[in-house]
């Protein structure tokens, strides 16, 4: 078999109509573990919504922050979250710029996921804030005392850097979706044909449409990369600029940004195995396109675990007695379970995507890479709460487990997230239709040359033996070659 | 005077190509290469190769854009820190450059990519009122090309069409 055949992600023979008419019914009847999915976000919100209303009331002592535990599980959970964001529009940009074409069928839920993953981290520092109603005090505007955010502050840059990520990421995710919503338009009746007739801005498709799209599409791309990595070192200056033990670490930001993709990575499984079996899309995405999402994955979580190892060997072999008394507390200390599950889940859980049965089996492609997110949320709370928990002051030591509160608004978090998930895919399509036709079209054609090319070698072989088995003339080393 | 517009819609892009290729090698005298438009459900890799060098000038826009951004960020960054001149800052520089940088560079980043986008919008033709010449099966498979032509040369073009299996014509008054 064929290098092409053998790596294609798609049925290349896939009709172009069918992959419209597949898409656009998928959207309007989903299975009915899609409502019951909507049902459990909603009730998860519901808790959310209830604690937070209880914290409003009642002050932040009902989540348990106080000196010395400021931070803790809310911005534990922010860093998750700004992470979880990194993966879909990070992964889609490069991959775009490299044409790396397995991308195609699953870029558009993974663009989503990060809008959505931001819209839910901006929510943590809001509710950590306590004073929800002095938010706008982080805008850069001069106040009527002439004082101006402190720009030398990561929470400032912070700030600007969410910001920008979170515009930039929903203009990529929209840019991308007009060729789409143009499809939808003409295929669909009633209120979608007039919601999605204003949404797709009036394109036709034509070659002065196409190649301004391609040339913005790809612009967008060189600069949401840089943009990515940038928004995780600013995240991870919050900690990294300040001077407590295990913060003050110089790999903070890439160790941040491999932590980030790697989660987002492990988001992207979940959602896969999620969408493919909710929108009935086992033919769009395939068990190859799983496959080489499970081996990038596999990648990143190396690059992190490297990272991790650094750290503690720096922190090790690094004379600071702060910093190794940590870290031998994180391992030995009231929070070694949480460390340990850390380091089961983020290095040793992901050598299961070595075993390419288990790659090509849903379920427990499902249940590794929540635990993979497990451990990649733990990972952010032992980066917090353990150097609040124990810093420089002996006397200051405290080890906080989480009020009810702090838990149910953490647990309300995925809710949120999942509630404008299921929205945004139940309203547009989750696997991008425009794209899955060039893919199956590049497929169709690199089958056809590679078929062409076998042709001609075997018409080139039986002319060369009917001539005796020597080589033809002013081509002597054609054999050989 | 160009005064109707033609779409003639076609199986596939080889059918459509061809046609291109023998209106560049001139098969009709009225209608020049530069006015054919092409559309389609997606992109053809040889579009640019077939219709001629049609260059897109957004990337000169993302560039003013990022520039702008960058200058923006150093001047509104400094100019607030600047109100801070009364205040003692402790040794440490009014205007600190490397922490600006920072914001500086998020600032490039944000204006380029608005820029790219309003740009992209404008460039293409988005938002604007377009003629009625469009046909629904050009979000599904087939390919189209449009066509200014004159009164005169109005039937010369549609048999021009027909005999290089055109699956069907559309036409508009412009």
């Amino acid at each position: 078999m064929s290098q092409v055949i053998q790596d294609k992600v798609i049925d290349e023979k896939l009709e172009w109509s069918r992959i419209n008419a597949d898409v656009i019914a998928s959207m309007q009847s989903p299975r009915r573990a899609y409502w019951v999915a909507l049902a459990v976000c909603i009730a998860m919100l519901f808790c959310a919504v209830a604690a937070e209303i209880y914290q409003y009331k009642y002050g932040m002592g009902s989540a348990g922050l106080n000196n010395p535990h400021m931070w803790d599980m809310y911005i534990a959970t922010f860093v998750f979250w700004i992470g979880m964001s990194h993966a879909g529009t990070l992964l889609s940009a490069i991959l775009h710029i490299i044409h790396a074409q397995w991308r195609k069928p699953i870029y558009r839920f993974a663009e989503a996921m990060t809008t959505f993953s931001l819209m839910t981290a901006g929510i943590f520092p809001m509710i950590h804030l306590g004073r929800v109603w002095n938010l706008y005090w982080v805008l850069p505007y001069v106040s009527d005392r002439g004082i101006w955010p402190n720009f030398r502050s990561p929470l400032v840059w912070d700030a600007f850097a969410i910001s920008t990520y979170l515009s930039s990421s929903a203009l990529f995710l929209f840019i991308g979706m007009i060729p789409d919503m143009a499809i939808l338009r003409d295929h669909t009746t009633g209120w979608r044909k007039k919601f999605y007739g204003i949404l797709c801005l009036g394109w036709r498709g034509d070659d002065r449409q196409w190649r301004n799209f391609r040339r913005t599409y790809m612009l967008l791309a060189c600069f949401l990369i840089p943009l990515a990595i940038s928004v995780h070192s600013i995240v991870s200056s919050d900690f990294a600029m300040s001077i407590m033990p295990g913060w003050h670490i110089t790999t903070f930001p890439p160790y941040f940004v491999a932590g980030a993709l790697y989660s987002g990575c492990a988001a992207i499984m979940t959602l896969f195995v999620a969408l493919r079996y909710f929108f009935r899309m086992e033919e769009y995405m395939t068990l190859n396109i799983m496959e080489k999402t499970c081996k990038l994955t596999f990648a990143i979580a190396m690059v992190w675990t490297y990272l991790n190892l650094i750290e503690f060997a720096a922190t090790w072999y690094g004379h600071n007695i702060y910093d190794k008394e940590l870290l031998i507390d994180k391992a030995t200390g009231p929070y070694a379970a949480v460390f340990w599950t850390m380091i089961f889940c983020g290095m040793v859980v992901p050598f299961t995507l070595c075993f390419q049965k288990l790659r090509r089996h849903m379920p427990s492609m499902l249940v590794v890479s929540i635990l993979l997110n497990l451990g990649m949320y733990v990972e952010r709370w032992m980066i917090v709460a353990p150097t609040l928990a124990m810093s420089h002051q002996p006397h200051q030591w405290d080890v906080l487990w989480g009020t009810v509160i702090q838990w149910a608004i953490v647990f309300g978090s995925f809710g949120w997230f999942g509630l404008l998930f299921l929205i945004f895919v139940k309203l547009f399509p989750c696997v991008s239709m425009y794209e899955v036709k060039e893919l199956c079209f590049h497929l169709k054609h690199e089958i056809e040359e590679e078929e062409h090319e076998k042709q001609h070698a075997a018409k080139a072989k039986a002319g060369a033996t009917a001539g005796g088995g020597a080589s033809p003339a002013g081509n002597p080393g054609l054999e050989g070659a | 005077m160009s005064n109707h517009r033609l779409l003639a819609m076609f199986k596939d892009f080889d059918d459509a190509f061809e046609v291109v290729d023998k209106i560049k090698g001139k098969a009709l005298s009225s209608v020049e290469i530069d006015d054919v438009t092409m559309m389609s459900p997606i992109e053809h890799p040889d579009i640019d190769e077939k219709l001629g060098d049609r260059p897109s000038n957004i990337a000169y826009f993302t560039l003013m854009g990022a520039i702008f951004g960058v200058t923006f960020g150093f001047f509104f960054l400094a100019a607030a820190q600047a109100s801070f001149l009364v205040q003692p800052q402790g040794g440490k520089p009014v205007i600190a450059l490397p922490t600006n940088f920072v914001l500086m560079y998020e600032m490039l980043i944000f204006f380029a990519v608005w820029t790219t986008v309003i740009t992209f919008l404008g460039m293409s033709g988005l938002l604007s009122r377009r003629g009625t010449l469009y046909s629904e099966k050009l979000t599904v498979d087939e390919i189209g090309l449009v066509v200014e032509v004159s009164d005169g040369d109005l039937e010369s073009v549609k048999s021009f069409f027909k005999e290089n299996r055109a699956l069907e014509i559309r036409e508009e008054k412009v």
